[in-house]
């Protein structure tokens, strides 16, 4: 069984993400990039399931610009078998991705793909799911466990307020949520291997998919800044505002 | 055109988030339809036909609907969609896992977690966990939107009364089975739509040192949360955890102990009305979106606050 792993390639996580004086969108120059948390989570996963002897092949398709090669090389770093790169706009959105990322796996037939709940940039949480309704198969979301059974997977989901445990038929999109794993770093050797792992690149026209946006962003904008207020001296002063002046408790 | 609301519930009770999408839906002022999905839904059913403002409830009752299950939920509502203009629901797991699978079935872009409506096809959404904040204009001729919940009121849940129609299943897909829930089993209330959280960071030590925190909870009928760093150290589980990873808050009063206020904290509490902060760490960043700043030890501050409150 073949698994694919979406990955992407966002600002990382410990920056500071500012916005551009004009509104038009994040500053995205000289700052540093790195894979998508979350994915790194799918690909560690994956790895975990080769590893145990339910897959063959991992492979790894990112979708943007041409730096998105170094995500997929990180991918590889840590164990994955190859790579596809597809050429597009950095700002293609979920729907478009879905469609890519179908037409890919319609190529590849894999048992499984497995990816990262959301991209931390724009915290859409939509390309799994959307990718499964194209290729009409189940969708696992949220997983904090992964156990493969003959040609099914028990996941168990954090759902709001507990866990849910769901069965889902092979093929599926499996989206993982952060305590699934703690991923791995890539060793040196491994780093040395992964560039001689191939790196296919296809187009958005070779997939016969239109990535035209249905959103058009009008502006980004700084939130508010919340004021620090004021310093209480004593439990009893804070107990005494909540209830006089915030009126809360 | 319509609007379409789809009512998330646990089979007893329409879950509050739903509200707040209501609120949301009515800022179109439009005519707003409910649509209830599941199994032995009647009562259900005849509570969102109870809701102000909801003009008729659409009611899918079906063994495959029980769960939730979204490969079962999604033909459903692509069916009917095409009445409508807008289709809202709660931007929770429930409508996360469901809404963006009938957006790509319906072949539209989904407009997620919105904090504002702007106009019939223009939303405020939050990107980078809420570091930027983007206005977003639709082009699609069906607008599918979640709703973060907290940043909309609540709904009236009375004053209507809507008429209550069936629609036909679209059956089963047969690719996916519900197995079980584990709920995370407690009295109090949930930290979404709880209107006072506490909650504590890594500064709390250890696990057995949360009872502190649960015994004030009690006393002010507040849900307890933690920070990544409390729940990463085994202090508290899961389901706790407030921040970017974790779930968003904004309840009346937040309270903060021993928490620093790392940024992917900040992004999941910073719209609370009121935050108290109690950390003996004078220079913790959490004090720069603190209301009420108590630099103390809180395991002198907790114990004086719990007696202060009996």
């Amino acid at each position: 069984m073949k698994i694919l792993v979406p990955v992407k390639r966002v600002i990382d996580y410990n920056v500071k993400v500012r916005v551009k004086q004009d509104q038009t969108g994040v500053e995205l120059d000289n700052v540093k990039m790195a894979m998508n948390p979350f994915d790194e989570i799918a690909v560690e996963q994956a790895l975990r399931i080769k590893e145990a002897g339910e897959a063959d092949e991992i492979i790894i398709v990112s979708i943007g610009p041409i730096q998105s090669q170094e995500t997929i090389r990180t991918a590889l770093a840590m164990g994955a078998d190859r790579g596809i790169y597809i050429d597009a706009p950095h700002e293609t959105e979920p729907l478009s991705v879905a469609k890519l990322l179908a037409s890919v796996a319609g190529k590849e037939k894999p048992g499984l793909i497995m990816c990262g709940k959301q991209a931390i940039d724009d915290d859409n949480n939509q390309t799994g799911q959307m990718t499964a309704a194209i290729l009409g198969w189940s969708q696992a979301t949220f997983a904090s466990s992964v156990s493969l059974n003959k040609g099914n997977a028990k996941v168990v989901r954090e759902i709001d307020g507990g866990l849910e445990t769901i069965n889902v038929k092979l093929p599926a999109v499996i989206t993982v949520d952060l305590r699934l794993n703690e991923p791995r770093y890539a060793s040196l050797p491994n780093i040395m291997k992964a560039k001689k792992k191939p790196i296919d690149t296809l187009t958005t026209e070779e997939l016969n998919v239109e990535v035209e946006p249905r959103l058009s962003i009008i502006k980004i904008e700084e939130p508010s800044t919340r004021e620090a207020g004021i310093k209480v001296n004593s439990v009893e002063e804070l107990v005494e505002k909540l209830q006089a002046e915030a009126k809360v408790i | 055109m319509t609007i379409l609301v789809i009512i998330e519930h646990d089979n007893e009770n329409i879950l509050p988030a739903t509200f707040n999408a209501i609120t949301a839906a009515l800022k179109l002022d439009k005519p707003i339809e409910a649509l209830v999905v599941g199994k032995d839904v009647q009562q259900i059913s005849e509570a969102a036909s109870k809701i102000e403002f909801i003009s008729k409830v659409i009611v899918a009752d079906g063994a495959e609907f029980a769960h939730n299950l979204a490969e079962n939920m999604a033909p459903l509502i692509k069916k009917i969609a095409k009445s409508y203009s807008h289709i809202f629901t709660p931007a929770t797991t429930f409508g996360k896992n469901i809404m963006p699978r009938t957006a790509a079935l319906l072949d539209v872009m989904q407009i997620s977690d919105i904090i504002e409506v702007i106009s019939s096809d223009t939303f405020k959404r939050p990107i980078y966990a809420g570091n930027a904040l983007a206005t977003v204009r639709s082009s699609d001729p069906i607008k599918l939107i979640t709703v973060r919940s907290t940043a909309f009121e609540a709904a009236e849940k009375s004053g209507g009364a809507a008429e209550i129609i069936s629609v036909e299943g679209t059956g089963s897909v047969g690719l996916s089975e519900y197995v079980s829930t584990e709920q995370s089993g407690s009295e109090r209330p949930e930290l979404t739509s709880a209107g006072i959280v506490i909650s504590g960071g890594r500064g709390m030590q250890d696990k057995s040192n949360f009872a502190m925190l649960e015994n004030v909870a009690d006393k002010l009928g507040a849900a307890v949360g933690a920070s990544r760093a409390a729940v990463d150290a085994g202090f508290a589980p899961n389901d706790y955890q407030v921040g970017q990873t974790g779930k968003v808050v904004a309840p009346e009063l937040y309270m903060a102990v021993g928490i620093s206020g790392a940024i992917q904290h900040l992004a999941g509490m910073k719209d609370s009305k009121v935050i108290v902060a109690i950390n003996k760490d004078e220079e913790a960043p959490i004090f720069q979106v603190a209301d009420y700043g108590l630099v103390a030890d809180l395991f002198e501050a907790i114990p004086e606050l719990d007696s202060k409150l009996s």
